[in-house]
């Protein structure tokens, strides 16, 4: 697999980000059914998953990482609050970097290796050109804290969780790509605290079985879901902190520019438990795909059609669409018109 | 959940009269990495039936080239231990669940008070290792009689000197030791029920809140009135005598349930009941869910009825 180009200005200023047919063809599409409704949608993260499949490895990296890394090292240069970690996070933190490595070097060798002798370590990122000997555990012996250090290296975002009292709580984390919400505002809050703005399904119990499903997850039982929302241009940073550069973007949609400028956004999030600390990493991996692309694949058009079109009015306004979503249902109506082919 | 891993009994080392110490080497690959109060699940393959026990991790997080456990053995044997303590030799394989934790310190406490009664010992062996690597502030007390655990308070004074306090044959004043700390200081108590409500009722009697209080029982379920298991979907009626465990009755006929800690804490067991009235002794569901009496946890909950209906 590919893992470039390089490129700083695919998610701001000239929107470069293309999706090669390979990563459309693999595109976690995240709609299994013509109705979107809430639930628990939390299964068994089995490795490995379908050969070249978003779900094949732990970690999954893709032909956007170089872009991701650089985009990630320009949020944390003008926002260094995007990676934060309590003093009690701390083997969280060196679990989370020994996660890495040996999942990056064992599922990708052509492209990283990890070599540990005891607690002395060499950790080599070729893409990144990277070489780093260190001992495990003890901070000195790398230049940056080992959450900076690895979290710069990982595409997607990651959160580390602490567990206590039966609940979970955003006490660490490397956050640079996130769908409207912000680590430096969420950190320390528990499971329900940040999950407050969430519109119907508090009421449905939703957050009460998911928390008690995640407190249970031990180690060598990850699991996995899909979360999405969507975004105009293939803008990673949408964080309330920089939402004046973003916002007003969702009044530009015209019919015209539809099919270019929105894109769906999924996050591939996994939820495994770290094993010397027993934090739960939280990992968001983000695909985007803009309309021009999602329709190429007709089954998809089809049904996100139909799934926009029913959305309640709450989950639209959550997810920030209201304000075009008219305009990307007219748009996707015209892939909805052939009829139900019989069986 | 990965499944069941092989090891290899490299050493049985004797506490005391009454406990034995349990080395456990891998055989085909790796150990899991695991944290402080994690225990493991060991099956081991009685006369009749299997024996499923959950026993701590006692060695140092940090190493995974071997774990150790420490069994004591019951008076009352329901089996295990009593199968641990003469059937198995240096050299044999036992079959082990991946490590789970139910029991984690808290790493943004200040101060931490350890309460261990007798075998309870054994999950704090584990935090002494993280706290003494972190500089982590801490105490230990710990009440044995000599003859069955003592054998572990001299390695204790060699590592805590004077934050070890021995309580031998006696029991320790709870509300002294609990008095006057700082809002940071957690308590951790792993012992008889006896000592961990003792422990909690001093707590509340000072006001500490619950979420600086945390206890672990042993785990083994706990005796009852005999009833018997219909399952909706064969028909099938399956007996539970007065020292098994639904879990282990559904086990011994061949039906797998899914689970974790078979203490009654993780919630993985959980299965739905159709009719009857069920016994709760689980630390999982809430009242609500309790009264509903449409599910049960089969690792310690039992029947208040004589038949029990479960949706398998």
């Amino acid at each position: 697999m590919r893992l470039y180009p390089r490129d700083t200005q695919a998610f701001r200023g000239h929107f470069t980000y293309q999706n090669s047919s390979e990563a459309i063809r693999r595109f976690p599409f995240p709609f299994p059914e013509d109705d979107y409704i809430y639930s628990v949608n939390i299964e068994p993260h089995v490795l490995p998953g379908p050969e070249g499949s978003v779900y094949e490895h732990m970690l999954d990296i893709d032909e956007h990482y170089l872009s991701e890394t650089a985009e990630r090292d320009m949020v944390l240069r003008e926002d260094p609050d995007r990676c934060l970690a309590m003093p009690h996070m701390r083997q969280a933190c060196w679990d989370l970097l020994e996660f890495v490595m040996t999942h990056y070097a064992r599922d990708y060798p052509q492209h990283f290796s990890f070599e540990r002798q005891g607690d002395d370590c060499v950790w080599v990122n070729h893409p990144l050109n990277i070489r780093q000997s260190f001992r495990m555990g003890e901070e000195g012996t790398l230049p940056t804290s080992p959450l900076e250090l690895i979290g710069r290296q990982v595409q997607g975002d990651i959160a580390l969780l602490d567990q206590r009292d039966g609940d979970l709580f955003m006490d660490a984390g490397v956050i640079t790509s996130p769908a409207d919400w912000s680590l430096a505002f969420d950190a320390g809050m528990s499971f329900k605290q940040w999950h407050g703005p969430v519109p119907l399904a508090h009421e449905m119990g939703i957050f009460d079985r998911a928390l008690k499903y995640l407190c249970a997850i031990q180690v060598g039982g990850p699991v996995r879901r899909l979360n999405w929302t969507m975004t105009i241009h293939p803008r990673m940073d949408s964080s309330p902190e920089t939402f004046a550069h973003w916002g007003k973007d969702r009044t530009t949609i015209t019919p015209d520019n539809v099919g270019q400028d929105v894109y769906l956004r999924v996050e591939l999030q996994t939820l495994v438990r770290m094993p010397r600390s027993h934090a739960l990493f939280f990992g968001i991996r983000t695909y985007l795909i803009s309309l021009e692309d999602l329709v190429t694949h007709r089954a998809w058009a089809r049904r996100l059609h139909r799934v926009l079109k029913g959305l309640p009015e709450e989950l639209a306004d959550y997810k920030g669409l209201s304000r075009y979503r008219e305009t990307v249902v007219d748009w996707l109506a015209h892939y909805d018109r052939q009829p139900e082919p019989q069986y | 959940m990965s499944g069941h891993i092989v090891v290899k009994v490299s050493a049985i080392d004797t506490i005391s009269p009454v406990v034995k110490q349990f080395t456990l080497e891998p055989c085909d690959r790796a150990l899991p990495r695991f944290s402080a109060g994690s225990h493991v699940v060991v099956s081991m393959p009685g006369q009749d039936r299997w024996y499923r026990n959950a026993y701590s991790l006692l060695g140092d997080p940090a190493d995974t080239s071997c774990y150790r456990i420490a069994v004591r053995r019951q008076e009352a044997s329901r089996g295990g231990s009593r199968f641990m303590h003469e059937d198995v030799a240096v050299g044999d394989h036992l079959s082990i669940s991946p490590p789970s934790n139910f029991f984690l310190p808290r790493w943004n406490a200040r101060h931490h008070i350890l309460i261990a009664g007798g075998i309870g010992i054994t999950p704090f062996l584990a935090y002494l290792h993280e706290f003494e690597r972190q500089g982590a502030s801490h105490e230990l007390h710990y009440s044995f009689r000599e003859d069955t655990t003592g054998g572990f308070s001299l390695e204790l004074q060699q590592r805590l000197g004077s934050s070890l306090h021995c309580y031998q044959g006696a029991r320790p004043d709870f509300h002294r030791i609990l008095a006057d700390r700082p809002l940071g200081t957690h308590v951790y108590i792993c012992g008889p029920q006896g000592m961990i409500d003792a422990v909690t009722r001093a707590a509340k009697d000072m006001d500490w809140a619950d979420t600086r209080v945390h206890y672990e029982a042993f785990a083994a379920p706990e005796s009852g009135t005999p009833f018997v298991a219909r399952l909706a979907a064969s028909g099938i009626d399956v007996t539970v005598d007065d020292e098994t465990s639904l879990l282990e009755a559904l086990e011994a006929q061949g039906v797998e349930v899914p689970n974790l800690c078979r203490g009654g804490v993780c919630g993985q067991c959980k299965t739905a009941v159709a009719e009857g009235r069920v016994e709760h002794r689980d630390a999982f569901l809430d009242d609500e869910e309790r009264k509903r009496h449409d599910c049960i946890m089969p690792c310690v909950s039992r029947s208040l009825t004589d038949t029990l209906v479960l949706d398998l």
